[in-house]
C-alpha cells in the first residue's frame, strides 16, 4: 500500500538532550497510525519532528518527497496539519479568526465558507462562541477549536497530539467518531498520539509502541489490541 | 478661552504626529517585545528622501507616495539584513543594534544632506481654512492625514487576511507556523509598515519643526510617552495617548512656559511607569516565578 508518510532512522534532540534514537514508522495513504507510549517516550517530539519543529536526523518522506530540514510553514503548505500539544490557541483572537487562520494558505473562498459550516456541524459549540475571544473558551472548547483549525487547512495528513486531553469522556467519543468520518469521507490520513491506548487502537489501523525514544513493538492495531501480554505490560488496561 | 482652544487644536495636530510614531513603536513592540529606538531617525531619513525628490522637481504628492513606498522597502530591508540576524540574541544586544541604527541613520543624514536646517513644504494652503483664526490649514490637514493613516492601518489589521496573519505571528509564532504563516516575513512586513507610517509622520511634522538630522529626537520622546501612556502593547491606546500627550504638552507649554514642554513627556514617562506600568489600555502581565 502507498505510504503518505514514511520515516526512517529518525533522531531528534532538544539542545544536547537526545529524545528519539532512530525510529522507523509509516502512515498508509488514507490510513490512521497511532503512536503509543508513556510520558516522556518521545511521542510529542515525533510529531514535532515530522513538521520540522525540532532538529532531526534521518529521512522523512511525505507522499514520496523528502521533507526533512524544511521550514515548518513549508511543510504545512504541503498539506500537513498539526493539532499541537497544548492546543496552540491564538488566545487574543476570536474563534472566527482562529478558524480563518487555519485556512490561511487556501484561496478557495467559497470552499472555506463551506468548511466553516462543516466545523459548526462537527462542533456546534464553536458556532455559539464564534465572535468570542478564543482564550476565554473552556479547555474542551479550545481542543475542538484546535481540531477545527487544523481541518480548515484541508490537510492530506493530520497530526494529532493527544486530542482527548482535557475532554469529557462523552465528547471524546464524539471526537473520535468525527475523526473516523473525516478519515473515511475525505480520505485524510492521520498520525495519532494518544494516552488513551484503548481508544487509539480502536481507531487506528497501524500502531507503534514507543519507549524512551525507541520503537519497541509495532504491528496492526488489531494484533496489538488482542495481544494480552502487550496490553498488560505496556498499555495498562 | 480662545487661547486655550487654539492650544488644544494645535495640540491635536502635533498629537497626531506622536500618535503615528507611537503606533509605529507599538507595532514593532508587539512583534518583538522591544522598543525600536531608531524609529524617529528612520522617519527623519524618509523625510530627507522626500525633500530630495521635491528638490529634483517632483510634485509634492508624487514625492509623498514614492517616499512612503521607499520607506516601506527600507524598513523591510533593515529587518531582513540587520535585525533578523540578532533575532535570538539577548535583549541588550538587540537594543544596542537599535541604538547603533539610530546613530548611523543620524550621521548618514548629516553626511549626505548636511546639518543645515532646511525648510520643508506643506501640501496645504498657507491661508487658514474657512477664515478661522484658531488653527492653520497645515495643522488641520495633518490631523486629517493622520486620521486617514490610522484608519487604513486599523482596517488593514482588522479586515485583511495578511493583517490577521501579522497579528497572529506577533502573538503566537509557533501556532502561526503551524497554519502556514511565514512568520519571518510577517516581522519584516511589520518593520516596513512601521517605517512607512513613520515617514508620513516625518513629512507632516517637518514643515513645523524644519528639516534637520535631529528633528525627530524630541518627537520620539513624546511618542514614547504616548505609547507608554496608552499601553505599549495596545495600538488603539498608543493613538489616544498620542493625542493626549500632544494636547497636554501644548496646554502646559502655554500655561507654564514653553521651557517645560519636554518635561511633560519625561514626567509622563516616569509617572506612568510608577503608577500604572501597563498604561491605560495595556495588558497587565502576570508571571508565576
Amino acid at each position: 500500500m502507498a505510504k503518505i508518510l514514511e520515516v526512517r532512522g529518525l533522531h531528534a534532540q532538544y539542545g544536547p538532550t537526545r529524545v528519539l534514537h532512530g525510529i522507523d514508522f509509516s502512515v498508509d495513504e488514507g490510513g490512521i497510525t497511532t503512536i503509543l507510549g508513556a510520558n516522556g517516550a518521545g511521542k510529542t517530539t515525533t510529531l514535532r519532528a515530522v513538521c520540522g519543529m525540532v532538529k532531526t536526523q534521518g529521512d522523512i518522506s511525505l507522499g514520496g518527497a523528502r521533507i526533512e530540514g524544511k521550514a515548518t510553514e513549508s511543510i504545512v503548505r504541503l498539506g500537513v496539519a498539526h493539532v499541537p500539544d497544548g492546543r496552540g490557541t491564538f488566545v487574543n483572537l476570536s474563534v472566527e479568526e482562529n478558524l480563518r487562520l487555519g485556512a490561511y494558505t487556501r484561496s478557495d473562498k467559497a470552499e472555506v465558507a463551506a468548511d466553516f459550516e462543516r466545523m459548526f456541524g462537527y462542533f456546534p459549540r464553536l458556532k455559539e462562541r464564534f465572535r468570542q475571544q478564543a482564550g476565554l473558551l473552556s479547555g474542551g472548547e479550545q481542543q475542538m477549536l484546535a481540531v477545527s483549525r487544523a481541518l480548515m487547512l484541508r490537510p492530506r495528513l493530520l497530526l494529532l497530539d493527544e486530542p482527548s486531553f482535557g475532554l469529557a469522556p462523552r465528547i471524546v467519543q464524539e471526537l473520535f467518531e468525527i475523526f473516523r468520518a473525516i478519515n473515511q469521507q475525505d480520505r485524510v490520513s492521520m498520525l495519532l498520539v494518544e494516552q488513551n491506548a484503548a481508544l487509539a487502537l480502536k481507531l487506528a489501523d497501524t500502531a507503534y509502541l514507543l519507549e524512551t525514544g525507541r520503537v519497541v513493538i509495532s504491528g496492526t492495531a488489531d494484533a496489538i489490541r488482542s495481544d494480552e501480554a502487550i496490553r498488560r505490560s505496556y498499555l495498562g488496561y | 478661552m480662545n487661547v486655550l482652544l487654539h492650544q488644544v487644536l494645535s495640540g491635536l495636530a502635533t498629537g497626531g504626529i506622536y500618535a503615528s510614531v507611537a503606533l509605529a513603536l507599538v507595532m514593532i513592540y508587539q512583534a518583538t517585545h522591544l522598543v525600536n529606538f531608531a524609529q524617529g531617525e528612520l522617519a527623519m531619513f524618509s523625510t530627507y528622501i522626500s525633500w530630495s525628490l521635491i528638490q529634483a522637481g517632483m510634485p509634492y504628492w508624487a514625492a509623498f507616495f514614492i517616499t512612503v513606498a521607499l520607506s516601506f522597502a527600507l524598513g523591510v530591508l533593515i529587518e531582513r539584513v540587520i535585525v533578523q540576524p540578532v533575532e535570538n540574541a539577548p535583549i541588550l544586544s538587540v537594543v544596542i543594534v537599535f541604538i547603533g541604527l539610530l546613530v548611523i541613520m543620524n550621521s548618514l543624514a548629516g553626511w549626505i544632506f548636511s546639518y543645515t536646517i532646511k525648510p520643508f513644504p506643506s501640501p496645504f494652503p498657507t491661508a487658514p481654512l474657512f477664515g478661522n483664526s484658531y488653527v492653520s490649514s497645515h495643522e488641520l490637514g495633518s490631523i486629517g492625514i493622520t486620521l486617514v493613516v490610522l484608519l487604513l492601518v486599523f482596517a488593514f489589521f482588522r479586515f485583511t487576511p495578511l493583517g490577521l496573519a501579522m497579528r497572529a505571528a506577533a502573538q503566537n509564532p509557533v501556532s502561526s507556523r503551524l497554519v502556514g504563516v511565514r512568520v519571518g516575513w510577517m516581522l519584516a512586513l511589520g518593520w516596513g509598515l512601521a517605517a512607512a507610517i513613520g515617514s508620513i509622520a516625518g513629512m507632516m511634522v517637518a514643515p513645523t519643526v524644519f528639516l534637520e538630522p535631529n528633528m525627530m529626537a524630541g518627537i520620539l520622546l513624546y511618542a514614547f510617552a504616548a505609547a507608554l501612556l496608552g499601553g505599549i502593547d495596545s495600538p488603539g491606546g498608543a493613538v489616544l495617548g498620542g493625542f493626549i500627550v500632544g494636547v497636554l504638552e501644548n496646554v502646559v507649554g502655554s500655561l507654564l512656559g514653553t521651557e517645560l514642554k519636554l518635561t511633560v513627556a519625561l514626567v509622563l514617562i516616569v509617572g506612568v511607569l510608577v503608577v500604572k506600568p501597563s498604561g491605560l489600555f495595556g495588558k497587565v502581565h502576570i508571571t508565576r516565578v
